[in-house]
C-alpha cells in the first residue's frame, strides 16, 4: 500500500515568504496516498534531514516527496537520506518550489502558493507510480587513453602512470608537446617550454606502461565507461585498445586571419606563433613593431577573449626589448587581461619598459598600408581621441586560439558536444569542469578553452584523477533512469535502434521473434527511444509515460478544483 | 467573470532548460505562475501523445523547451524534438486546436532571462487565445 511522505520546505524565508507553506501542507496531506504531511525550516539541515528520516521510521513510508529546491542540486543529498532511513532512493521525489515558483512569484504570495500546490500535487501523483530501481553494475577495463601529447595530455598521462594504470597516448603529430612547442618560453614566469615537456616526455619513455602513438589519430570508438575499444589509425596500420577511460586533450590551434590587417597580403603582417618562432632564432632583427590584440577575437562570430594572448604579447613585448632594448613596441589593445599577479607585474615591467598601449575599438580598427620592408598602421587611438600613424617593421597579430580541425570528428567518435565555436563542452562548468556528460570520458587544456600552460598541467591532472576512479574501483555503478524494452509489445522495428544517440540498442532474438534490447551500461537515459516508439514498448525508467501522465492528470485536477 | 488564467504545462530537459528555469529563480526574474514545469532528461523524451493528452483534457498550452540545437546534452536528441513537436501542433490544427497552444523553443542553462521571456509570451499567447476548448469537453 501507498504510504506517501510530503516535506515542504521553507528554505528560511526564500519559500516561506512567497508560498504560504501551511496551506500547501494541509494540501498535501489530503492528496491520495499521503500518509504523511510535514514542514522543514531548512530541509537540506542536518535537522531538516534527520526530521525527514526519522518520520519515514515513523510513520512506515514508502515514497517521500521533498517540495524544496532544485534537484539538480540537492536531489542526491535527499536520496541518500531516504537510502539511510531504509528506503531505496528511487522512491524519491523532488518538486521545486523555489526556483520555479517562489523565488519567481515572489510578489504574488496567493498566486504562488496556487502553484506550489499543483506542483506537489504532480510531485505526489508522479511518486505513487515510482517503483524501487537497482542499480546496474559493469566491470571497467584497467587502462586508459589519452587523445592528444600536448602539454595537458603530457600531463594527464604522467599522472595516470604515477597511479600505476597503463596508458596508451594517441597524438597525430610525430612528436610530443603540442602547440606549446612552438613557444620558446612560458609567461609569465619565463619558464623554458621545452624543459617543461621533455621533463614530462621522459615519465612517458621511462614507464613500461606507457603506450605513445606518434603518426595517429583516432579512428573510430565504441563502448562505454569502463569497456571502451579505441581503433587507432597509426599509418596503414589500425591498432584497437580496450580501455576504461578516455581523456581529450586535443588542444588547440592559432587562428590564421587571411584578410585581416593585410596578413597573406604583406610579408611583415605575421602571427604572434611566427613572432615566437622568430624570436627563438639568434638573427631577431626588427626594431619597430606593432601586437595588435584581439586580432580575430572579441567581435561578431568569434566574441570569445582567447585568454592567453594578451600575456604572450606583455611576454613578447618584454623579449624584443631584451633582445633589443631599443626597440620600439606598441601594443594596440581592447582591454589588457592579465589576470594574477604574476601577469599583472608583467604588465607593469611592460609599461616601465616603454612598451606603447593604444586601445582602440572594433568602430575604428587600425588599418594597414603598404611600405617599403614594412608596413604603416594608421589606428585611432580611443585614450587620444586621434589617429596615430606607426611605421612598422613587424606587426604581430595576437589571433585567438581556436578548435582543431578535426574536432568534429574527434566530437563525434566520442559522442560529445561542443560549444558553438566548436570547443568541447564540459558535464558542468563547476561542478564537473573535466568531465564529459558522458561517462568515462573527460576532457582537459585547450581542448574545452584556450588556457595557459599551468591551467593545462592543472587540467590534466585533474582529468587523470578522475578518469582513475573508475579504473581503481574497478566498476561502476549505471543511474537508473535508463531505458527498459518490454519484448511483447515490441515490433522490432528498429526505430529506438535509430533514435538511440549512444548505439544502446540493439534487436535481438526474443523467444521466437525479435525484439529491441537496451544496453544499460551503455544507455545515458534521456529517453529518446521512448518518444520514437510507437508502440509504448520502450519505458524510461523514472520517466515512464504512466508516471508523467499521472502529473498531467494531477495538474488538470488540482486546477479544475481551483487552488488560486 | 473572472479573469482568465491559464494552466500551462512545460516540459523542460533536464540539462539545459530545467538549468535555465532554475537560473531565472536564482536571478529573481518574475514571471506570470501559470507555467508548471515537469522535468524530462531530454526534450527528445516528449511524445506526442503527452502533448495530445494534455490539450484533450482541458490544459490550455503546452511548452517544450530543450538544448539549443548542437548543445544537446545527448548529442542530437532535440534535433528529434526540433521535427516532432512542430508536428504535433500541426496535428492538432487538423483537428482544429489552435497550433498556438503547443511551443517549442530553445533555453540554455545560461539563459535565465530568456526562460522569462518565453515564459511570459506564452502565457500572452495563451490568454489571447483564451481557455482550451477542450476544457468543455469531458472525458
Amino acid at each position: 500500500m501507498l504510504r506517501i511522505g510530503v516535506f515542504v520546505c521553507h528554505c528560511g524565508h526564500n519559500i516561506a515568504s512567497a508560498v504560504d507553506v501551511d496551506e500547501v501542507v494541509e494540501f498535501a496531506r489530503k492528496l491520495p496516498g499521503v500518509v504523511y504531511a510535514g514542514q522543514n525550516l531548512y530541509s537540506c539541515s542536518q535537522e531538516g534531514l534527520g526530521s525527514i528520516k526519522k518520520s519515514i521510521e515513523d510513520n512506515d513510508l514508502n515514497r517521500v516527496v521533498v517540495a524544496a529546491c532544485t534537484p539538480r542540486t540537492h536531489e542526491p543529498l535527499f536520496r541518500r537520506a531516504c537510502e539511510q532511513a531504509g528506503i531505496n532512493k528511487y522512491l524519491f521525489e523532488f518538486v521545486n518550489i523555489r526556483e520555479h515558483c517562489s523565488w519567481i512569484h515572489a510578489k504574488e504570495p496567493e498566486a504562488a502558493t496556487g502553484k506550489a500546490k499543483k506542483l506537489v500535487a504532480m510531485g505526489v501523483a508522479k511518486a505513487s507510480l515510482l517503483e524501487p530501481q537497482e542499480e546496474g553494475e559493469s566491470a571497467v577495463i584497467p587502462r586508459a587513453v589519452v587523445i592528444g601529447a600536448g602539454i595537458s595530455g603530457l600531463a594527464a598521462a604522467a599522472s595516470l602512470l604515477d597511479q600505476g594504470i597503463e596508458t596508451h597516448i594517441i597524438e597525430s603529430k610525430n612528436c610530443v608537446g603540442g602547440l606549446l612547442r612552438e613557444v620558446a618560453v612560458i609567461g609569465p614566469e619565463d619558464i623554458d617550454s621545452r624543459n617543461l615537456i621533455n621533463s614530462l616526455e621522459k615519465r612517458l619513455t621511462s614507464s613500461p606502461k606507457a603506450h605513445l602513438h606518434l603518426n595517429s589519430r583516432v579512428k573510430e570508438v565504441k563502448g562505454f565507461v569502463g569497456n571502451f575499444e579505441v581503433t587507432i589509425a597509426k599509418g596503414d596500420e589500425d591498432i584497437t585498445v580496450q580501455a576504461g577511460a578516455i581523456i581529450v586533450a586535443t588542444g588547440t590551434r592559432e587562428f590564421q586571419p587571411a584578410g585581416e590587417y593585410g596578413f597573406d597580403e604583406y610579408p611583415a603582417v605575421i602571427t604572434q606563433l611566427e613572432l615566437e618562432r622568430r624570436l627563438a632564432k639568434s638573427d631577431f632583427a626588427a626594431s619597430r613593431m606593432a601586437i595588435i590584440n584581439c586580432a580575430g577575437s572579441r567581435q561578431p562570430g568569434r566574441e570569445y577573449c582567447s585568454r592567453v594572448c594578451c600575456n604572450a604579447s606583455l611576454k613578447n613585448a618584454l623579449r624584443i626589448l631584451d633582445k633589443n632594448p631599443d626597440a620600439q613596441v606598441t601594443i594596440l589593445h581592447r582591454d589588457i587581461m592579465s589576470c594574477g599577479a604574476a601577469a599583472e607585474e608583467l604588465y607593469r615591467r611592460a609599461s616601465e619598459r616603454g612598451v606603447r598601449f593604444v586601445r582602440y575599438g572594433l568602430e575604428k580598427r587600425p588599418q594597414v598600408h603598404a611600405k617599403e620592408n614594412g608596413v604603416v598602421l594608421e589606428a585611432f587611438d580611443e585614450t587620444l581621441d586621434e589617429t596615430i600613424d606607426l611605421d612598422l617593421d613587424l606587426l604581430i597579430l595576437a589571433t585567438p586560439l581556436v578548435p582543431p580541425e578535426d574536432s568534429v570528428e574527434t566530437g563525434k567518435h566520442l559522442k560529445v558536444p561542443r560549444d558553438k565555436y566548436g570547443f568541447f563542452l564540459e558535464a558542468h562548468v563547476k561542478l564537473r569542469p573535466v568531465e564529459f556528460a558522458t561517462d568515462g570520458v573527460f576532457v582537459c587544456g585547450s581542448a574545452r578553452w584556450p588556457v595557459s600552460a599551468r591551467e593545462c598541467i592543472w587540467q590534466g591532472q585533474a582529468a587523470a584523477a578522475k578518469a582513475s576512479i573508475p579504473i581503481s574501483e574497478g566498476k561502476v555503478r549505471i543511474e537508473a533512469i535508463t531505458a527498459e524494452v518490454d519484448p511483447d509489445r515490441c515490433a522490432a522495428c528498429g526505430n529506438c535502434v535509430l533514435a538511440c544517440p549512444y548505439e544502446a540498442i540493439e534487436i535481438v532474438e526474443h523467444l521466437d521473434t525479435m525484439a529491441a534490447k537496451v544496453n544499460e551500461a551503455q544507455c545515458k537515459g534521456c529517453g529518446t527511444c521512448v518518444a520514437a516508439c510507437h508502440n509504448d514498448a520502450i519505458q524510461q525508467k523514472g520517466f515512464s509515460s504512466r508516471q508523467l501522465g499521472a502529473m498531467i492528470d494531477a495538474l488538470i485536477r488540482t486546477a479544475t478544483e481551483g487552488t488560486q | 467573470m473572472s479573469e482568465f488564467n491559464p494552466n500551462i504545462l512545460a516540459f523542460c530537459c533536464n540539462w539545459c532548460s530545467y538549468a535555465g528555469a532554475d537560473l531565472a529563480g536564482v536571478n529573481r526574474l518574475q514571471m506570470p505562475p501559470n507555467v508548471n514545469v515537469v522535468r524530462v532528461m531530454c526534450s527528445a523524451s516528449v511524445k506526442p501523445e503527452y502533448v495530445f493528452k494534455a490539450i484533450s483534457q482541458g490544459i490550455d498550452g503546452v511548452l517544450v523547451l530543450g538544448c539549443h540545437i548542437g548543445d544537446c546534452h545527448y548529442l542530437t536528441g532535440n534535433h528529434r524534438t526540433a521535427k516532432r513537436i512542430p508536428l504535433t501542433a500541426k496535428i492538432l490544427e487538423k483537428v482544429g486546436i489552435d497550433p498556438r497552444r503547443v511551443q517549442l523553443d530553445w533555453v540554455s542553462a545560461a539563459e535565465g532571462e530568456k526562460f522569462q521571456q518565453v515564459v511570459t509570451q506564452f502565457v500572452d499567447d495563451i490568454r489571447s487565445l483564451g481557455p482550451n476548448p477542450m476544457k468543455e469537453v469531458r472525458f
